[in-house]
């Protein structure tokens, strides 16, 4: 038996496909999201990893992410929140809170001892402290945004980026910029930013341990050291951390094929 | 036989909302007298006195509903009021000077044309205006700028913040005071002594009024309810507006029986579609009242539980200003956050909700402030999940279907997954 969980973002496609005892098959990430051809792309490679399996071969697909609904091959959407945690906690047990910061979005849950979400908070409707906020800073930057957690690990110092909103901070980069400012601080400077967008959130559930990231951002090492500091915590990425949405997903699809 | 006898409690409140503003339209070109009020303000004076009352936060919130609220809301802020404003009070406030434009230049602007397409109401320029800040400050300043805009009378009803139960004698006293003041007020415009006879008769129509609407609203926690939440919010806009008229006690109690009887049938408002109930807390986000019902219908989710409607039971002994004072100084944004817990608690009680879902809403700063602090403490409370989303009771701009979609599934994951743990318990 298989199963395939699908998350559609607003910056990146993932997909996973689950076995029989819940190993991960095969797994893909585009960096397109939705209403794009990323979640065609994403599904297309991740079946050109496996021996020969098709989309037909999938007992149950679960859908994922803010594009959950355009995939018509879903047997079933769940939210992102659930599947975050579902997949966190199928790869981390001791994660009782996470904190997923993905293309627009970020968002802390708190999870109970059984996996069981009990609480969540999202961001509100504004692009700063979300993955979309990193591709703009990139951009003024003249950086490739997989370079940020390289420039920040040579950071003297942290210079203050507004964290209220992205034109703000984008103003204030590039007057660091004009004035010389070391790009490696600056960097520093925009993670901690978003850093306190998320921890904000993350204070919100009550902030017990194990703390485990997921999302993209996770993947930025630099964002990861700057939510470490401003909890004063050890906070652990994991595995993947593109892909818990889609592994959540699977994971789902599991549970749903199972019971059938 | 009354003009609305046949009609149902629908056709009764279309019929309502629709009269109370060609009432005040006709009354003003006779040169009567018109006045703003806001929502929550003692309606009993001015309508002691036969003057029309028109209410620009149900007017806003139809601008809203009927999809005309940008064009206005950018008007509003040609002139330099923020995002960060209130958008009824932005919407109002660019109303104003339409209607002052068209009065001046004779020719209607393209903006209010707008409105008049989209069949939103027209309301008449005040010759007074009143406020009563039991809901909000913002109202004091609001006011103030169409009665120095207006050159009108202003009447300020100022509620001090409940802190403590009982409401103490000062703060009554002080509120008394001011009723009384407000009467002669009214006497100077008018240049006729304050009725205070026919004021009994408009304080026993207004329990009256209240009485019917509670018996209605109260029939939402029946299982399985005959009333759906968001008609809550549709009824809502008469008990604003007519609270102390015979309309208002006509319509509800028509509700009330259809509601019985769809009760006594064991009719679902909800069609058999209710798999969890939930409470709603804050304002309609009225530009998508539509999608922010259907996105929980969708999931079975049916919203029964608001202490939004609850707003305007305001009860008081007839013949007692006292009474009259404190009915209007505990509305229950003015109070303290333990009794606001308590509102909210007994209403996820006596409605059986599960999940609460609050508006943070960009408008309301108010109600967003508290709601923060409200959902944790009846989270540890009450056990009962949360989710908050961010809108606007009128301002398009400021909400996002998708996040919301997002929120709301995930708490409806939340509350699926505890009901069937319960059920396995």
């Amino acid at each position: 038996m298989y199963v395939l969980g699908l998350d559609v973002g607003s910056a990146s496609s993932k997909v996973v496909i689950l076995d029989d005892d819940k190993n991960i098959v095969s797994f893909s990430t585009v960096q397109v999201g939705t209403g794009s051809t990323g979640p065609a792309r994403a599904l297309e490679e991740v079946f050109k990893k496996t021996n020969g399996l098709k989309i037909e071969d999938m007992t149950k697909i679960v859908a994922t992410g803010y594009g959950r609904y355009a995939f018509e091959k879903a047997d079933k959407q769940i939210s992102e929140i659930s599947c975050h945690a579902k997949g966190i906690f199928h790869l981390v047990p001791t994660a009782r809170t996470i904190i997923d910061i993905g293309g627009q979005d970020a968002k802390a849950i708190r999870l109970d001892s059984r996996g069981a979400v009990s609480q969540f908070f999202m961001n509100d409707k504004c692009a700063a402290g979300t993955g979309r906020f990193l591709d703009v800073m990139a951009r003024v930057l003249e950086i490739e945004i997989t370079d940020m957690a390289e420039y920040d690990s040579r950071a003297s110092e942290v210079v203050n980026v507004s964290s209220t909103c992205t034109v703000f901070a984008e103003s204030e980069v590039i007057s660091h910029l004009s004035n010389n400012i070391p790009k490696e601080n600056i960097i520093a400077g925009i993670h901690a930013s978003v850093a306190s967008k998320a921890c904000g959130l993350a204070y919100r559930t009550g902030l017990e341990d194990d703390i485990v990231m997921g999302g993209g951002v996770a993947q930025n090492a630099g964002v990861v050291r700057a939510i470490s500091r401003e909890l004063r915590r050890p906070v652990i990425v994991a595995p993947n951390p593109q892909i818990t949405g889609a592994l959540g997903a699977a994971l789902f699809a599991y549970d749903e094929a199972k019971k059938h | 036989m009354t003009e609305t006898e046949g009609m149902n409690a629908k056709q009764k409140l279309a019929y309502y909302l629709d009269k109370s503003y060609a009432d005040a339209n006709a009354a003003h070109s006779k040169g009567e007298l018109v006045c703003w009020s806001s929502s929550i303000a003692p309606a009993e004076f001015c309508v002691t006195m036969g003057i029309h009352m028109l209410y620009p936060e149900n007017h806003a919130a139809a601008v809203g509903a009927k999809h005309g609220a940008i064009e206005i809301l950018e008007l509003a802020e040609r002139k330099g009021y923020t995002m960060d404003n209130c958008s009824y009070s932005r919407i109002n406030l660019a109303y104003m000077d339409l209607l002052v434009e068209e009065k001046k230049t004779g020719k209607t602007p393209e903006a209010l044309q707008k409105l008049d397409e989209l069949k939103v109401p027209r309301m008449p320029l005040p010759d007074i205006i009143i406020t009563c800040n039991n809901i909000c400050n913002t109202l004091l300043k609001w006011y103030e700028n169409i009665a120095v805009s207006l050159n009108i009378p202003y009447i300020i009803i100022d509620t001090p913040y409940v802190h403590d139960w009982p409401i103490p004698q000062h703060t009554i006293d002080y509120m008394k005071e001011q009723f009384k003041y407000a009467i002669k007020q009214i006497e100077d415009l008018t240049g006729k002594p304050f009725d205070y006879e026919k004021f009994v008769k408009v304080q026993e129509q207004t329990q009256r009024s209240v009485a019917a609407w509670d018996r209605a609203m109260g029939m939402a926690a029946i299982v399985p309810s005959p009333l759906s939440g968001f008609d809550m919010f549709n009824f809502m806009a008469l008990i604003v507006c007519a609270r102390s008229q015979f309309a208002a006690e006509d319509t509800f109690n028509t509700l009330a029986d259809e509601l019985q009887v769809k009760a006594d049938a064991g009719q679902d408002a909800f069609k058999g579609g209710e798999r969890t109930r939930i409470a709603w807390e804050g304002i309609a986000v009225w530009p998508y009242l539509s999608h922010t019902y259907k996105a929980l219908k969708n999931l079975g989710m049916n919203m029964v539980g608001s202490t939004y409607p609850g707003a305007w039971s305001i009860h008081y002994e007839v013949g007692d200003l006292g009474q009259m004072a404190a009915g209007y100084c505990k509305m229950y944004s003015n109070t303290c956050l333990d009794n606001k817990v308590n509102v909210i608690s007994d209403v996820l009680i006596n409605t059986n909700c599960t999940g609460i879902l609050y508006h943070l809403n960009r408008s309301c700063k108010l109600m967003s402030f508290l709601n923060v602090e409200t959902a944790e403490i009846l989270k540890e409370k009450t056990g009962i999940p949360y989710a908050s989303f961010d809108g606007d009771q009128t301002d398009p701009r400021n909400f996002s279907e998708a996040q919301y979609d997002t929120r709301v599934e995930a708490l409806s994951e939340v509350m699926e997954q505890m009901k069937a743990e319960k059920a396995k318990a």
